[in-house]
């Protein structure tokens, strides 16, 4: 049964739920105690000493079911063969007792699968199949397309080799009892492709997230299908999760200035309360404040769609984002994406500024007329966009001012820098006034710029 | 204990929580045994007022154990939730101890040998005498053991986080004068959140994670029944079933079983015999704590009373 744990615990893995030894030793513990009797508890068991937060919670409770509700063996389809064949076989007995005395030795010459097979112990089936599956360590399935491998060497270790060699010589001497070993034998194959199949389910599904998750990061995200969506708003939640972590240690450093009158008292207690080390009253650092201008025309519309979700998706980390959304005109978007899902939220503004062409002059006034004092000397300001003006003045001076009042001006670019001042492209006389300028084409991009804004308030 | 089965022992344990007026869940129950079973500290997660608190009380009732509570804020420190020295006790003895110290020393001839006769009287003023115990270190010197509550562990600080690791996982605390302390007898610990931030790595893998939601409709009947027992089980259905409605709604702040129990005496109270339009309408504020939320809710009051009362009749 330590077996099977470890193998649960592996499952649990690839469910999504992060598994230390220490917590897997303490189910085990825990597991020592409640037994294996019966099957709710020991399912609320692993709920409360593995997963520890909701999401896991249920993801464990999912790979829980699956892995302890083994593929039955194929019986209903064989059930009706063998009623008719056993009826047969009662009547060729009641016919003829010598002759299926006869098919009886023959049966204790075949191989022990095949006595299997025939004497349909489903049992008996399913522990071979299990045994077979751990002597092929099928728990390393990883790809889809190891599947045929996997079933290959199980029905290998089952001795299907010996079975093949009964069934040819059956064909010659008893063609009944033939038939009835190839529909088993059929019935077999199926209950491997579901063990194997299950298995992929189980401990495949880590693997081939990763590698659905590594293509992601480095795809376009301005030209995902839209079938991957949902996909990458998860990748995004995930890399926020990340960087909330990163991010949301303490953030204090010294301050001289004022003293801390009980931790200096307390740490000089040894002294008899003469001061020789002194304690200072400790601050908060500033979390960082973000306002973030996203183009939501055309093409870059997507990008932003993320950039929003991630910048959203941080609350621990920052203190106050303002997000405001433009194409032709500029508009703040902070409420709507506070107050609804994503896919909503980026549908009402959609269809408020979207898609239409963009005038960053006229957006940038219409921000300097409206909202200029949501700047501060310690905001981020966080440009979104292709800077494509449609040949539009640019209001770099606005840009400018801009810069001038807060801490820091990122400017963020889908396009490749190679794009950058060509065309209608407004890159160069923008960037002059921004503090760092960079591509955000990709998830893994974004990641790092986002991850560098946070990091300069650390 | 050991010798009766896993499932029998989780049934005891639920009733007796039960006994003490607190109606828990075969999860909460499980988590309760396995705590005791492999004496690790349980986290309670879940929306405010649905008994998170309650459960270490009607634990620490019920094995007639004494309650040690420490509600976390944040700015919480070790000098306030594990021990501090008696700075006061300390200098007040010196200064009496002055003349004494003298006489002491007086008969030594040199510097070296006043000092090592100083040696010889040890840490005086660094000793248990001079330890003022908070919550965390009382429960451990508890000889009967103890339900320590750590209430609010999300509102504390990351690095009072740390501080409970050492207690959390070997039920003891180093203070760096004294050397380390054990428990005398491992208490049951109740850490509780709110998820107002996500709790470290470290603290989550020491604790049993339970999460409470709300609960279902029989098992919040049952518990109105335990805590409000004047009320009449039509009433009772009618009026859980009416809250369930109601948690259906987006709401800012969903009424949990606290508010439900409330509401519950304040219609005994009123002597409300089914619940009217009207007596809804005016006991609303106490199940919503918000004027948005009671906007939202005010036009479907009648819905949901026609849609509790027809689960009463058939349910």
């Amino acid at each position: 049964m330590r077996e099977n744990l470890h193998r649960f615990f592996r499952a649990a893995r690839g469910a999504g739920v992060r598994l230390s030894p220490a917590e897997s030793i303490d189910a085990m513990r825990a597991v020592s105690k409640v037994g294996f009797t019966d099957r709710t508890i020991l399912r609320d068991t692993f709920l409360l000493t593995l997963a520890k937060s909701q999401d896991e919670k249920k993801a464990l409770g999912d790979c829980f079911d699956l892995f302890f509700d083994s593929p039955e063996p194929e019986a209903p389809p064989e059930d009706d063969k063998t009623d008719e064949q056993d009826s047969q076989g009662s009547n060729a007995t009641s016919d003829s007792p010598g002759d299926a005395g006869g098919g009886d030795e023959q049966a204790e010459g075949l191989g022990q699968l095949a006595q299997m097979l025939l004497a349909q112990d489903r049992n008996e089936i399913s522990a071979a199949i299990a045994n077979a599956a751990s002597a092929a360590s099928l728990s390393d399935i990883r790809y889809f397309t190891q599947r045929g491998i996997f079933s290959g060497r199980i029905l290998d270790q089952m001795g299907i080799q010996r079975l093949r060699d009964d069934l040819d010589n059956l064909t010659a001497t008893n063609p009944a009892l033939a038939e009835r070993l190839t529909n088993a034998l059929d019935g077999l194959r199926g209950t491997v492709r579901d063990t194997v199949s299950q298995a992929l389910m189980l401990y495949g599904r880590e693997e081939a997230e990763n590698l659905r998750n590594e293509i992601l990061r480095n795809a376009p995200l301005s030209r995902i299908e839209p079938r991957q969506v949902e996909q990458m708003r998860h990748l995004i939640r995930q890399i926020a999760r990340r960087l909330r972590e990163r991010y949301s240690k303490p953030r204090k450093r010294q301050r001289r200035g004022h003293l801390d009158v009980r931790r200096t008292l307390r740490r000089n207690a040894a002294w008899g309360g003469v001061p020789f080390l002194t304690a200072w009253k400790r601050r908060h650092r500033d979390k960082p404040k973000i306002v973030a201008l996203c183009d939501v025309s055309g093409s870059v519309a997507r990008v932003s769609d993320f950039f929003l979700l991630l910048i959203h998706s941080l609350h621990e980390v920052v203190d106050d984002v303002r997000s405001f959304a433009f194409s032709g005109h500029l508009i703040e978007v902070s409420d709507i994406l506070e107050s609804q899902s994503p896919e909503e939220a980026m549908a009402e503004i959609m269809s408020k500024v979207g898609f239409g062409s963009s005038d960053y002059g006229s957006s940038l006034d219409d921000f300097e007329h409206g909202w200029m004092s949501a700047i501060t000397p310690q905001t981020t300001v966080i440009v979104l966009g292709d800077a494509r003006s449609n040949n539009l003045d640019p209001r770099a001076d606005i840009l400018r001012r801009i810069a001038e009042r807060s801490k820091r001006l990122v400017w963020l670019n889908p396009e490749g820098r190679m794009a950058w001042g060509w065309g209608d492209s407004e890159m160069p006389r923008y960037s002059t006034f921004c503090t760092v300028v960079r591509q955000c084409a990709t998830a893994k991009q974004l990641e790092r710029a986002v991850s560098d804004i946070v990091a300069s308030y650390q | 204990m050991a010798d009766i089965g896993p499932s029998a022992s989780i049934e005891a344990v639920e009733s007796g929580l039960a006994a003490q007026g607190y109606i828990a869940s075969r999860q909460i129950a499980t988590a309760v045994y396995l705590s005791q079973q492999i004496e690790k500290p349980i986290l309670v997660e879940g929306p405010a007022g649905v008994g998170k608190t309650e459960l270490a009380k009607a634990i620490a009732a019920w094995r007639g154990m004494k309650m040690i509570r420490l509600q976390c804020y944040e700015g919480l420190d070790e000098a306030k939730a594990l021990y501090e020295w008696k700075y006061a006790k300390q200098l007040l003895y010196t200064q009496i101890l002055k003349d004494k110290l003298g006489e002491v020393l007086g008969g030594a001839p040199t510097l070296e040998a006043a000092l090592n006769q100083l040696h010889d009287f040890g840490d005086v003023f660094f000793s248990k005498e001079f330890v003022e115990p908070r919550p965390l270190l009382q429960a451990l010197e508890q000889p009967a053991g103890c339900v320590l509550l750590i209430d609010e562990i999300d509102k504390s600080d990351a690095e009072f986080e740390s501080l409970l690791l050492e207690i959390l996982s070997d039920f003891q605390v180093t203070i760096p004068e004294l050397g380390t302390v054990s428990a005398v007898a491992p208490p049951t610990v109740i850490l509780t959140s709110n998820s107002e931030r996500d709790l470290g790595d470290a603290l989550k893998r020491r604790c049993l994670h339970l999460h409470i939601g709300f609960p279902e409709q029989k098992l919040e009947e049952r518990i109105v029944e335990s805590r409000v027992p004047g009320i009449s089980q039509a009433l009772r259905r009618q009026m859980v079933g009416f809250i369930h409605e109601l948690r259906t709604l987006d709401l800012k702040k969903l009424p949990s079983v606290s508010e439900t129990i409330d509401w519950a005496r304040v219609l005994v109270l009123l002597q409300a015999s089914e619940l009217g339009h009207e007596m809804v309408k005016d006991t609303l504020n106490v199940l919503l704590k918000y004027e948005a939320d009671i906007e939202a809710t005010m036009p479907q009051v009648s819905t949901f009373i026609a849609k509790a009362s027809r689960q009463g009749v058939f349910g």
